[in-house]
């Protein structure tokens, strides 16, 4: 990167750490932080809508539809959340290959399944071999999103689902009284009250949502994880300008670091923003504000 | 080959018992669910020994959170700070790296870099930090009365923690701690996958079921069997803990008994 840069060997202390930590391989590891950045910020929002598409489901008066909700909401109560992350990456790939073989390639006779490969027809490979480099990765990294959504949409049906029944009942039998529908009861008043009751869940899980994205090294994203694994191995001089022992140790705490800092300053906003939705609010965090202002 | 002679071969292979070699082509269902079923030997090995020992440091660790000497406060707050601010993923990570390092100087540090020693301290610490967490807020609501009746009978020091604060505590706790350990013994699924490696395919389920998946190429008959193994394994803490904590609240009128349900709302 630096002029000086060009023979590594001949550089001592800081002029060395200046050019060693400007490598491409460190662009690459310092652009990984912005894919994190990206996935939570793709992430919430869809698994938020996850979530509340279950919660409705599971709310539902028509059981199949409810059974379904519960289950799916139930079911990462009971499994490791990285269980479905290593399954929900295959089985989403051979999903949608699936799909498109069926709709590309109708008159294909041989099944799919045989033995132990699984095969469509070359137009229905998601992405197709002749795509560029950056359609694959781009690929990857989108079934990453949906996997993280599935999973944690799971989690928000739960949390919204419970928020949903801590809102007065009082509230929907007076609307129901005022000859409100079904429908414009729960549009109306139960989702606009809800989210007071959902928010310490919701934070919560946002929490979780942030110490699971290193889980991306499992679905072969190069995130941080797969970087700092990289860089931190011992290089020798032979095959490297930057020789060094092994590192590992190193990358790893600076990871733990930006975790740290991440962590903390959700907390500090997840503190304001309930604060203000506290607001005026008949509860006892509401009541304390309102003393406090006298 | 019999069901019966497949379970012989493999129900203990996860330990290094039974046939060397994993089987390689035309996998049974039988195969599937006995090595996975095999590898949570070590999903529940590496959850009872940390939630066994946490549960001690966490007692003491929450005591130390909640004292009001700033030497005992300040560092329980810094770690408890630590290990639930960042990823157990990176944690396992990073302390296998220290581990490696550590080893190359000390030879007193090898066994720490395998998985039974050094994973399992790190879910340790880990399930130290969140229970302490849950504990020191168990410590903060005990009633008040209860307090003021100990000091009004003369009972102080030891006695006083041992028949009042802590069973207040443990009863106030309950239901969040069944939430940690369901938590931890999923979080035990990470462990082969973070720097901790596997040695002569002894793993976990997890390891075996991502065997099967990379072999077949079908997600679709490893990774269910395994969330049933875990279903199981749920159920069974939820039972467990949920008699536990009956015989915590059984002097209180028992009136609404909150058992920790399987769809209570999750707190990590």
């Amino acid at each position: 990167m630096f002029s000086y840069c060009t023979d590594p060997s001949t550089l001592e202390g800081l002029t060395w750490l200046s050019c060693y930590l400007t490598t491409g391989k460190h662009m690459g590891f310092y652009f990984s932080f912005v894919t994190v950045i990206v996935l939570l910020l793709i992430t919430a929002p869809v698994a938020l809508l996850f979530g509340f598409a279950g919660a409705s489901a599971a709310r539902s008066r028509f059981l199949p539809l409810s059974l379904l909700g519960k289950t799916y909401t139930a079911i990462v109560r009971g499994v490791p959340d990285i269980a479905f992350f290593m399954f929900f990456v295959i089985a989403l790939d051979q999903a949608f290959e699936y799909l498109r073989h069926k709709v590309k390639c109708p008159d294909w006779s041989e099944p799919i399944r045989q033995g132990n490969d699984f095969v469509v027809c070359t137009q229905a490979k998601l992405p197709l071999s002749t795509s560029p480099q950056w359609i694959h990765e781009t690929y990857g990294f989108a079934l990453a999103v949906l996997t993280f959504s599935i999973v944690f949409g799971a989690f928000a049906a739960n949390v919204l689902y419970g928020a949903m029944r801590a809102v007065p009942r009082a509230q929907l039998e007076t609307a129901e009284a005022y000859g409100m529908t079904t429908r414009q009861t729960f549009w109306r008043i139960l989702v606009p009250q809800m989210w007071i009751y959902a928010l310490p869940g919701l934070s919560n899980l946002w929490m979780i949502l942030v110490k699971a994205t290193p889980l991306l090294f499992l679905l072969g994203v190069e995130d941080i994880v797969y970087w700092a694994r990289e860089l931190g191995a011992t290089k020798t001089a032979r095959f490297s300008d930057y020789p060094h022992g092994n590192w590992h140790a190193i990358y790893f705490f600076g990871l733990l670091v930006f975790y740290l800092m991440l962590t903390s300053v959700s907390e500090r906003i997840f503190k304001r923003i309930t604060q203000r939705l506290s607001h005026g609010q008949a509860t006892a965090a509401g009541e304390a504000q309102r003393k406090a202002a006298q | 080959m019999s069901c019966l002679q497949t379970i012989q071969d493999y129900a203990l292979r996860s330990v290094g018992i039974g046939e060397r070699l994993l089987p390689r082509e035309d996998f049974t269902l039988c195969e599937q669910v006995t090595l996975i079923g095999s590898g949570m030997i070590w999903n529940i090995y590496f959850g009872l020994i940390a939630i066994a020992f946490g549960f001690f440091a966490a007692t003491g660790l929450a005591l130390a959170k909640n004292s009001a000497n700033p030497w005992l406060r300040k560092p329980a707050e810094f770690v408890i700070y630590v290990f639930r601010g960042s990823p157990l993923f990176i944690q396992m990570f990073f302390a296998y790296a220290v581990f490696v390092v550590l080893k190359q100087s000390l030879p007193f540090f090898a066994p720490f870099t395998s998985a039974w020693l050094g994973a399992t301290l790190v879910l340790f610490l880990n399930t130290t930090a969140y229970t302490a967490e849950i504990f020191y807020g168990a410590l903060q609501s005990i009633p008040k009365g209860d307090l003021e009746a100990a000091d009004a009978y003369g009972i102080t020091g030891r006695t006083r923690f041992t028949r009042i604060v802590w069973p207040s505590m443990l009863r106030l706790a309950w239901p969040a701690y069944t939430n940690e350990a369901i938590f931890l013994f999923h979080a035990t699924a990470l462990v082969f996958f973070s720097g901790f490696p596997v040695w002569g395919q002894r793993g976990d389920a997890l390891y075996y079921a991502s065997y099967f998946a990379d072999k077949t190429f079908n997600p679709f008959v490893p990774y269910p069997i395994l969330a049933g193994f875990f279903i199981i394994l749920t159920l069974v803490v939820i039972t467990i803990f949920g008699q536990v904590g009956k015989r915590l609240n059984r002097h209180l009128p028992q009136v609404v008994v909150r058992r920790p349900g399987f769809m209570r709302t999750l707190m990590r």
